[in-house]
């Protein structure tokens, strides 16, 4: 699904990957933990080639995508739905409006996605929030909402940038049980964390690689994870 | 249905325009409102003095070519004759369409506009004044100039084109700047806008990560900000011309009496042109910008 040729990114001199070879199959659930500052965000963002790599090639769906095809790049996107540690809601605009921005950027008729927007709004358990601004809600709530932002144009891949960072230990559960959810039915999941409970946690349920950036690197994680 | 569903389906129906993603308290977008009726209401003034001046050349140019007229001073001791001879030469002259003797009575009304109704006008010393309607494209004025000073050598024949070339000239001159106001008007309104946009995705940068995030393509993101400010530009516009109509129409009219050389107000189906000014700075605006707007986007990953 995403591919790393003998990656490497570099803020200036600051080297954060070097030579990174690595392939995510479809349907597979991952990790990536790390130290602060490891470059795990870096990481993500090549991901959905918000950053286009200094050295070697990322593919996506086995094709390579030129930094220049700006549209090409917006296509990619509505293929991989991505969950922010701060969410990234526009502000002005209610919940269900955030929540369907996907749909309306990508030309859906609303109408025709009522029903799906609504079970959507019943699976993450904010039916009653649709009119509150993003201000309004809490931690858990801006989370449950930015998952159901990332898949309601059910893309092949969820990819989520320290997912349980502002909320409490049950929210995390409820909201990893989402994402074990979508795995299940057949979502290729990539969480970037270092919360090494959640990942023991999610290892009870689902068969998920752990992979460790650091020094640059992408290595398989210890026995202990 | 359930009370989820309702919820899902009552929120649909908030979905309008893309516009909508742009910060409604944007401060650039409510200037371009104000810049455009102010704006728009010179355009209306500019256009007016445009169709104004076109139509005094026009005016000039065209109805008062095919008017003369012929004077025989009554100090010449022959008048009587000159101004019988003067009138055959008129009347058998090709491109003379009309001759007819102006009365004194009829002079007088001519000049009390200019020297009053209490001016002595007995002790003047008035012309005998021929009137002549002329067909400039079969009319020569050297040859009847020539039959004249044989025949009737006091008259003297006057087709105004002394006065009427440099008004002439001058209308459409003013044509010219009236215009070149205009063009300038709209320049100014494109760059303006041009700024007003930067402006706006700068102040705009959370919600274009936000829509490049969740795949929004260029054109989508531009649509929604030219759309925004195609709507604000045209509204503005629409008020700035509805003044500048209400301006014009307070202003003395060409077809009153005396105002046939100054009124600048419009004519008849020209009434109808500032019209398009409300559209045309909504197009200006929305050139400008999806130009502004998809070259600022490029910056952004």
């Amino acid at each position: 699904m995403i591919e790393f040729e003998n990656v490497g990114f570099s803020y200036g001199k600051a080297a954060i990957l070097e030579d990174a070879n690595l392939a995510i199959a479809p349907g597979s659930f991952h990790f990536l933990v790390g130290p602060s500052g490891a470059g795990k965000t870096t990481f993500l963002r090549l991901c959905y080639l918000d950053l286009v790599p200094t050295t070697g090639h990322v593919r996506f769906f086995g094709r390579r995508i030129s930094a220049r095809d700006r549209d090409a790049i917006a296509d990619l996107r509505r293929a991989v739905g991505v969950v922010h540690q701060d969410c990234q809601f526009i502000d002005h605009l209610p919940l269900i409006e955030n929540i369907a921005l996907p749909l309306q950027v990508s030309g859906v008729e609303m109408r025709e996605r009522a029903d799906d927007l609504t079970a959507l709004l019943e699976w993450v358990d904010l039916t009653d929030r649709i009119d509150a601004l993003p201000s309004e809600l809490s931690g858990g709530e801006r989370q449950r909402a930015a998952v159901a932002r990332a898949v309601i144009l059910s893309p092949e891949m969820i990819l989520a940038d320290e997912p349980t960072g502002n909320i409490d230990w049950d929210m995390s559960m409820r909201l990893l049980t989402l994402l074990v959810e979508l795995n299940r039915m057949g979502k290729t999941v990539l969480i970037a964390t270092h919360d090494l409970n959640l990942i023991r946690a999610a290892k009870a349920r689902v068969q998920a690689r752990v992979l460790r950036l650091s020094e640059g690197r992408i290595l398989p994680a210890g026995a202990d994870l | 249905m359930s009370a989820g569903a309702s919820g899902g389906r009552r929120g649909l129906s908030r979905f309008g325009a893309a516009d909508r993603i742009v910060p409604p308290g944007a401060q650039s977008a409510r200037s371009v409102g104000v810049m455009a009726a102010i704006l728009a209401f010179f355009a209306v003034v500019a256009l007016a003095l445009a169709l104004a001046a076109g139509r005094l050349a026009e005016s000039w140019a065209g109805e008062l070519a095919e008017t003369a007229t012929l004077q025989i001073f009554t100090d010449e001791p022959d008048v009587e004759d000159q101004a019988r001879a003067a009138l055959n030469v008129l009347r058998t002259t090709p491109g003379v369409r009309s001759v007819r003797m102006i009365e004194v009575e009829e002079q007088r009304a001519l000049l009390e506009p200019w020297l009053g109704p209490e001016a002595a006008l007995d002790g003047l010393p008035l012309p005998l004044l021929i009137d002549v309607g002329l067909d400039p494209a079969a009319f020569d004025r050297e040859s009847l100039e020539l039959r004249l000073a044989a025949e009737a050598p006091a008259a003297v024949f006057d087709d105004h084109s002394a006065w009427r070339g440099p008004l002439v000239l001058t209308a459409e001159r003013l044509r010219v700047f009236a215009l070149a106001s205009l063009g300038l008007l709209a320049i100014c309104f494109a760059a303006a806008l041009s700024l007003a946009a930067h402006a706006a995705i700068a102040a705009s940068g959370q919600v274009i990560q936000t829509l490049r995030l969740v795949g929004a393509r260029d054109g989508f993101v531009a649509a929604a900000f030219t759309r925004r400010f195609a709507l604000q530009a045209g509204t503005g516009a629409a008020v700035g011309t509805v003044l500048g109509l209400v301006l014009l129409a307070l202003l003395p009219q060409a077809s009153e009496p005396g105002f046939f050389l100054v009124g600048i107000g419009l004519a008849g189906w020209h009434w109808i042109l500032p019209l398009a000014i409300p559209v045309a700075s909504a197009g200006i605006a929305w050139a400008a910008t999806a130009r502004a707007v998809r070259r600022n986007l490029r910056k952004w990953s």
